[in-house]
């Protein structure tokens, strides 16, 4: 029950920041982000690939992330995703929103923000 | 894996996504659907577990239709759905439209045929027609700037637009200060002699200021220099472009060469542009102070002179025409005798080149577009029927999503491309139309020369098509559009709303209406060139020979050998065999030229001119009113005793008897004649229609004196020898004369020409010319009109006929006889015939009003005309519909009620 009530209702505000801090530096594609989401968030968090994907295709749109289709050897071609110039620049400007926001939660429920 | 894609495809058919976008979203779902079911097989979950958790994942509860759908629906291309509507570009659907258009066309060829046969006749009609009026009216002169070109007439009493006296034009140019110069213009005619066979040149006289004037820049060599436009400079010529080319070979060196005329030694100086026309197009101009005249310096003689002048930047019209009339005043006040009640009245080059035609052009402008109008509601019917025939495709299309508009938008396509191709074929009837017409009527069109079809034309042609199609396909479109596609789809659904033979009724009831108009138009200028033809000319035209001739250079210059020049060429043409007899004149009837000279009754001194009438002066030898068979009512004609030893005596016309001596006998009353003085009235004879078989009664000049050439005074005989005209009576056809003639003339020193030979006949047809084009064109289109409305209802009645063949089987199968069959569908018909006709009639009356200044001898609202255009239309109207009538009682009630 408490998994579900942080997938619906964190996830929404902050799966876009999730996705590009996840692609930082290196493209991956939608299985691997779905995959890494769960690692690190321990379990807590996880992405159905009928949200994920939709999402991904959302920030494309947005011009955020460019998708391409990557073929190596001996594997079936997987659409690999990566930052745009402009995707790193919305980034960052989440990140300290994002931070100046869980922090200002942190003051209030009285959690210490390390 | 192949069956991964297939449930996500699945997943994504509701979303309509592009077929390749598609392929690349269930790819890729597919690759994590897979990747997802691996790793739970690894996990050690069972193998039909991990496909359905993999699958779930993906997909289940139709999440990812619904994110999916949010992001791929903003403005994802739509697969193109023929007759769908929807955001999908315009241009890709024209171009669909357009191939959907010709297979659709190119499958009933019949009815493509007939359509665009009915619309490429209007089309072609109106191009023609435009292509006239562009040429005519629309194309600009060939001058610089031709708006601010203006020609300035003197005016008085009898005449709007009179020419000018020569010292008059001089006192204006030096006085205006509203034009950048003035020029002026007189047509002469010129012998040209000294280089093989005599010949005449058309020539105008003009003024040195002349072509600056125009803006005019000469082809070759230099413009005339004010020095040699003064008395007794020696005589230089600017030659016409053709004259040039033609008859000198386009001789390069021609400048500086010599050429005799009037024998006169004329040096060439300059060359014209080939598209120089002013007014006619002459072969040679001359200095107009070479024209020897004495009447050139007078104030009384108006030698047809026209001046020409170019507004200064910023003056208007009205201003110049103030300016030049004020400056008149002035002359008037200081001229009484010669310049009271002169004044002077500027117009627009234009106007005076065209002016005339207008009116015919307008109303055939008017005319050919309800020809159009016509073809349109014909086509519109057509596609009305053929719209029915298709109800079924609309309905499936409607039935499977396709919007209104987009099928209007197919039909309208489908239209407009049925009119432009209508338009290709129309351009086409255009071409062979417009030289057909003008062939029909030589001459009788100003600027004739510039009508061709020029991009202007092509253009006006395709906005017709366009707007065309439009125009015929709106209603069936609509009609078509708007069909319910459940009714329709009714296997055996029989006929069609009420919308459609609601509009079908109005299409046929102004075709009909319009052919009204246009047969009224037509019969009434039928009437006025059959009563034309009928009106007595007041002589005998049939059997004359006409032809202006010159005398030889040595005679000219020999003042008292002209007359007895003239009387041995008389004497020389008389005498050959069929030749009954022969007259020299100045002036022809009908033919255009005036010759109105001021007299006043008595023997006294010449008053002032105001006080002065005007009557068309002729100078004759004693045969002339045998030759042209011109009755004598009183006293005699002249006879060789009358000479320059006897007193001057004159003969009037009956007019001039009855307005001058009301009730008194003229005979040996005098009567005085500017420049020529008092002359006795010797006889009278019957009134010549002069100006015009039509014009001549509501002339403003009617008087006529004939003066005899053996009185003309020798200090007159030079220039009264010039453009003189033989007439010659003749037993044979008078054009099986002209080289007996033509050899008798040219006389023993073989110098002497005759040109411009016509017959009388010929003569006075050409006065016709205009109205006789009027007249062809109207009946032209009025045949067509009577053709397609004669089709609309045929068209119409058949297929009501056939609509309506179980109704008719029902009333047989009860009972109803053959008449009453046939009396039933021809009610039907001539209904709609007759509300056409009424509605026609009332419509013609109003606008044939339009039209009367060109009709002659009937009204506008002639009763007759109108019966006549009545029985023929109906008649018309019956027959259409007689044979589809004859059809229905030819339906089996067993085979009509067996449909059912």
């Amino acid at each position: 029950m408490e998994e579900r009530s942080i997938d619906r209702e964190w996830k929404k505000g902050s799966a876009e920041l999730l996705l590009l801090s996840l692609l930082e530096g290196v493209p991956r594609h939608g299985y691997e982000i779905g995959k890494l989401i769960e690692q690190r968030s321990e379990g807590a968090l996880r992405f159905h690939a009928a949200s994920l994907y939709p999402l991904l295709y959302r920030l494309e749109k947005r011009g955020w992330i460019q998708g391409r289709w990557v073929e190596k050897s001996g594997q079936r071609r997987r659409r690999y995703y990566r930052l745009t110039a402009q995707g790193r620049k919305v980034r960052a400007s989440q990140r300290q929103g994002w931070q100046t926001f869980a922090a200002a939660i942190g003051r209030i429920i009285g959690v210490q923000n390390a | 894996m192949p069956e991964w894609k297939e449930q996500i495809r699945k997943q994504l058919a509701g979303l309509n996504l592009a077929p390749a976008r598609e392929a690349e979203i269930a790819e890729e779902l597919g690759q994590h659907a897979e990747d997802r079911y691996a790793e739970l097989q690894r996990g050690g979950a069972p193998d039909a577990d991990a496909r359905r958790m993999a699958l779930e994942e993906i997909g289940g509860h139709e999440l990812l239709a619904r994110e999916l759908r949010t992001v791929e629906r903003a403005n994802a291309p739509q697969p193109i759905v023929f007759g769908a509507q929807g955001n999908d570009s315009i241009v890709a659907s024209l171009g669909l439209d357009l191939r959907y258009g010709f297979r659709t066309l190119r499958k009933s060829p019949g009815f493509t045929m007939v359509a665009m046969l009915a619309l490429a006749v209007g089309i072609g009609a109106n191009t023609a027609i435009f292509s006239v009026v562009n040429g005519v009216l629309l194309h600009p002169l060939a001058y610089p700037d031709p708006g601010r070109l203006l020609l300035v007439f003197e005016s008085n009493a009898d005449f709007n637009q009179s020419s000018v006296a020569y010292p008059n034009f001089l006192d204006w140019r030096r006085e205006s200060r509203s034009f950048t110069d003035m020029g002026a213009i007189r047509s002469d005619d010129f012998n040209f002699t000294g280089r093989g066979e005599p010949e005449h040149l058309s020539g105008e006289y003009v003024s040195s200021s002349l072509f600056p004037t125009l803006g005019v820049a000469l082809f070759m060599g230099r413009n005339f220099l004010p020095q040699e436009d003064r008395q007794g400079a020696a005589c230089t010529v600017i030659l016409g472009y053709g004259f040039w080319k033609q008859r000198l070979g386009a001789d390069p060196d021609v400048l500086g060469k010599a050429l005799t005329l009037n024998a006169k030694t004329c040096s060439a100086i300059g060359v014209l542009p080939a598209d120089f026309r002013f007014r006619e197009s002459a072969q040679v101009y001359v200095p107009i102070e070479q024209f020897g005249s004495i009447e050139l310096r007078t104030r009384e003689s108006h030698m047809g002179l026209v001046g020409v002048g170019r507004l200064k930047p910023g003056v208007t019209r009205e201003a110049a025409q103030a300016e030049i009339a004020s400056i008149s005043a002035v002359l008037a006040r200081q001229y009484p005798k010669t310049n009271a009640g002169h004044g002077a009245r500027v117009v627009p080059i234009m106007d005076d080149l065209v002016g005339s035609i207008k009116p015919t052009l307008m109303l055939l402008v008017g005319a050919v577009g309800f020809v159009l109008i016509i073809a349109c509601a014909n086509v519109a019917n057509l596609l009305l029927a053929r719209s029915t025939a298709r109800k079924r495709e609309f309905a499936i299309r409607a039935a499977l999503g396709a919007a209104r508009g987009r099928i209007l938008r197919q039909l309208l396509t489908e239209s407009v491309l049925l009119s432009v191709g209508a338009g290709v074929l129309g351009l086409l009837l255009a071409h062979w139309g417009t030289r057909l017409v003008l062939a029909a009527a030589p001459g009788s069109l100003p600027r004739s020369e510039e009508i061709s079809i020029d991009p202007f034309v092509l253009l006006f042609t395709l906005a017709v098509s366009v707007v065309t199609g439009i125009l015929f396909g709106l209603a069936p479109a609509f009609l078509g559009a708007n069909a319910n596609p459940q009714e329709s789809l009714k296997e055996g659904a029989r006929g069609a709303g009420g919308g459609r033979h609601r509009a079908e009724s109005i299409f046929v009831a102004v075709e009909v209406g319009l052919a009204v108009i246009l047969l009224a138009g037509a019969g009434l200028m039928i009437q006025s060139v059959w009563r034309l033809l009928r009106v007595d000319p007041g002589f005998n035209p049939r059997k004359l020979l006409t032809a202006q001739v010159a005398l030889s250079p040595q005679v000219m210059t020999n003042p008292p050998a002209i007359l007895p020049a003239y009387e041995q060429m008389l004497a020389r043409v008389a005498a050959i065999p069929g030749v009954q007899s022969a007259a020299i004149t100045s002036l022809i009837p009908l033919s255009d030229s005036d010759t109105e000279n001021p007299f006043w009754p008595g023997g006294g001194p010449q008053p002032t001119q105001d006080q002065m009438t005007f009557a068309m002066f002729s100078i004759v030898t004693p045969d002339y009113p045998t030759v042209l068979q011109i009755p004598l009512r009183r006293g005699r004609f002249f006879t060789e005793q009358d000479n320059l030893a006897s007193p001057p005596v004159i003969v009037i016309d009956e007019v001039l008897a009855r307005q001058v001596f009301p009730g008194q006998d003229p005979l040996g009353k005098q009567i005085g004649i500017m420049v020529l003085g008092a002359a006795r009235i010797v006889g009278v004879v019957g009134h010549v229609k002069l100006w015009g078989l039509d014009t001549d009664d509501k002339a403003k000049i009617r008087d006529q004196i004939y003066f005899p050439l053996s009185q003309v005074p020798e200090k007159f005989a030079t220039e009264g020898a010039l453009g003189l005209t033989l007439v010659v009576r003749s037993t044979p056809e008078p054009l099986s004369m002209v080289s007996a003639v033509r050899a008798q003339v040219a006389g023993p020193t073989q110098d002497q020409p005759i040109y411009t030979v016509r017959t009388m006949e010929q003569i006075m047809s050409g006065s016709l010319a205009e109205r006789r084009f009027t007249m062809l064109v109207l009946c032209i289109f009025a045949a067509t009109a009577l053709l397609l409305a004669a089709i609309g209802i045929y068209g119409v009645m058949s297929y009501a006929v056939n609509r309506r063949a179980h109704e008719i089987g029902v009333r047989v199968a009860l009972g109803a006889s053959r008449r009453e069959i046939t009396g039933l569908v021809l009610r039907q018909g001539m209904r709609l015939a007759g509300i056409g006709l009424a509605a026609g009639l009332a419509a013609a009356l109003a606008l044939t009003r339009l039209m009367a200044a060109l009709l002659y001898g009937v009204r506008p609202a002639d009763p007759a005309t109108l019966v006549a255009v009545t029985l023929l239309l109906g008649g018309i109207a019956l027959l259409a519909c007689y044979i589809p009538a004859r059809r229905a009682t030819g339906v089996d009630p067993v085979a009509a009620l067996r449909c059912e």
